[in-house]
């Protein structure tokens, strides 16, 4: 169990984006309406050069984010030991803002796929995922957040429902929770819910950060909906609808634009963010 | 009705296994497709870690044949750590060892090239000794003197013209390759890995300093490979390009 009093060191609640080493000159120029920035964990994992330079400089001027994608908490096997003393030694020598990590897994056998695979909510996953964040937690000495999915496809013998799983998980382990939005979107479409009912059943008083990225659309073999997670767009209206809904309920959060994929010039990225500061604005404090 | 990970994984990499029959879409049935996207995103990924690694060999095979290539090496050697700015160490040797391209001999020392301009570029950063370094080692004992490399210097020999290919398809309006074996250096100077065709029996001498020989012995056996072997070319070099952090007598 993680300590309480430690919870949530702050990220501004405003807009942050997704770092991508191409836009360094223009972010160290002038941010916008950017005020913090998050980094995925596994690309400041080599021993030197311009990543940790720009990186160095970066983190002198806005609050870091640490968004780990692939130490596979919800693995069948142990943690990869090596990952996490890299995960450690990243932690320690940037002391970044806030960590984060996915309710997922991806690496089985030796093998690291380097996709984020989904998990059936069962009894053993859940026992498995919080003895994980535990063992975490206590590596890197501090409370992590983890993160809703975006599913494609349900198991037949999972037993919880996913917010409840989540709440349980961080009852379990104090961990914070990341709440990704455009995933709430995107899983309750695929598995036919109503994105706002998750919302509702969703703790999100534990939640530090909001995640928001851009969908591709495509239909399964019966011709249903299935919507995509690849950070390659604008994010959709109907999610910043859900956006708004949420913030409403919650209050105020740090809300981070991801897009990952076909990577836009600044300003195209900087205008989502934008758009994300107005619906900050909305909102009472 | 559960689902192994190693049953997940087994399908995920091969295409030709069904779907676990424990993957249901919203109303219970089959995942079918679903279950494609988590396949698609795999195959996908590790692809486009493997063109952006290796954009020479993406060239040189052309896009269709790389496509192809690298979905059989993916499947048989994924990542074994997240840490994916190193995916395909093992890249060079396969392409040495696959039956249909055998008869392109160059392709696992142009892969080994880009692999090492990658570890060059993600490796420590170190102070380089200054470019009179050697200058003020007494004459008399300069060859007993052992170099240290910053951790960004590579060395490769090849029997096959690995600089030409590399900048041949890399630089614009670089000249066509000879055919000619050629020793290269990697150096990084500051954040950029910067490739140096060496002058004949380069690769050895730099190779025995960096395995610790003092530069008198160095230099006798890249002499034993060419007799009129360029050793102030080589220093010079090394030192421009900030490759030695020390010199100890």
């Amino acid at each position: 169990m993680f300590d309480e009093t430690s919870r949530f060191p702050d990220l501004p609640n405003a807009p942050g984006v997704g770092y991508k080493p191409q836009h360094f000159q223009n972010i160290m120029d002038d941010a916008g309406v950017v005020g913090w920035l998050e980094i995925h964990a596994e690309n400041y994992m080599g021993a030197g050069g311009r990543p940790l330079a720009q990186l160095r400089h970066l983190a002198e001027r806005f609050p870091v984010s640490v968004h780990g994608v692939g130490l596979s908490i919800g693995g069948e096997g142990a943690l990869d030991a090596e990952h996490l003393k890299r995960l450690k030694h990243l932690v320690d020598w940037l002391n970044p803002t806030v960590f984060s990590e996915h309710l997922a897994w991806s690496s089985h056998e030796n093998a690291f796929l380097n996709d984020l695979l989904p998990l059936p909510y069962t009894n053993d996953t859940l026992t498995r995922v919080a003895d994980h964040i535990d063992q975490l937690q206590e590596v890197i000495g501090r409370q992590m957040m983890l993160e809703n999915p975006s599913s494609y496809l349900a198991f037949a013998e999972s037993t919880w429902a996913e917010p409840d799983f989540l709440r349980e998980v961080a009852r379990r382990t104090g961990c914070g929770l990341l709440l990704d939005v455009n995933n709430v979107f995107v899983s309750a479409t695929n598995l036919t819910y109503d994105p706002r009912d998750y919302i509702a059943a969703y703790p999100l008083d534990l939640v530090g950060e909001i995640h928001l990225g851009g969908h591709d659309e495509d239909t399964d073999d019966h011709g249903a909906p299935l919507l995509i997670d690849s950070h390659g767009k604008p994010v959709v209206d109907p999610v910043w609808a859900l956006l708004d809904h949420t913030l409403a309920l919650s209050g105020p959060r740090p809300i981070l634009i991801e897009w990952d994929n076909d990577v836009p010039d600044w300003p195209e990225l900087e205008s989502e963010a934008a758009r994300a500061a107005a619906a900050l604005a909305k909102v009472p404090a | 009705m559960t689902v192994t990970q190693t049953e997940f994984r087994t399908a995920l990499l091969d295409g030709a296994q069904p779907t676990p029959e424990g993957l249901r879409n919203a109303d219970g049935r089959a995942a079918g497709r679903r279950f494609d996207v988590y396949r698609n995103n795999v195959a996908v990924s590790l692809t486009e870690a493997l063109e952006t690694g290796f954009p020479v060999i993406r060239k040189l095979l052309g896009e269709e044949n790389f496509k192809g290539i690298t979905g059989i090496y993916l499947r048989q050697s994924p990542p074994e750590s997240p840490v994916m700015m190193y995916y395909g160490a093992s890249f060079p040797d396969f392409l040495r060892g696959f039956e249909p391209l055998k008869h392109i001999g160059y392709l696992g020392d142009v892969a080994a090239l880009e692999m090492a301009l990658r570890r060059s570029y993600h490796a420590a950063d170190a102070e380089a000794a200054g470019g009179d370094v050697l200058a003020r080692v007494p004459p008399e004992q300069l060859e007993q003197v052992r170099l240290q490399f910053a951790p960004s210097v590579e060395v490769l020999s090849s029997p096959w013209p690995i600089h030409d290919i590399w900048r041949f398809n890399m630089v614009d309006g670089a000249d066509k390759p000879r055919a000619e074996a050629q020793d290269v250096l990697v150096t990084r100077p500051e954040f950029d890995p910067e490739l140096h065709l060496m002058p004949t029996g380069g690769g050895a001498f730099v190779t025995a300093l960096m395995a610790g020989a003092p530069l008198g012995q160095a230099a006798a056996q890249a002499t034993t490979i060419a007799p009129d072997f360029d050793l102030g070319g080589c220093l010079a070099l090394l030192l421009t390009g900030h490759a030695i952090t020390t010199a100890t007598t």
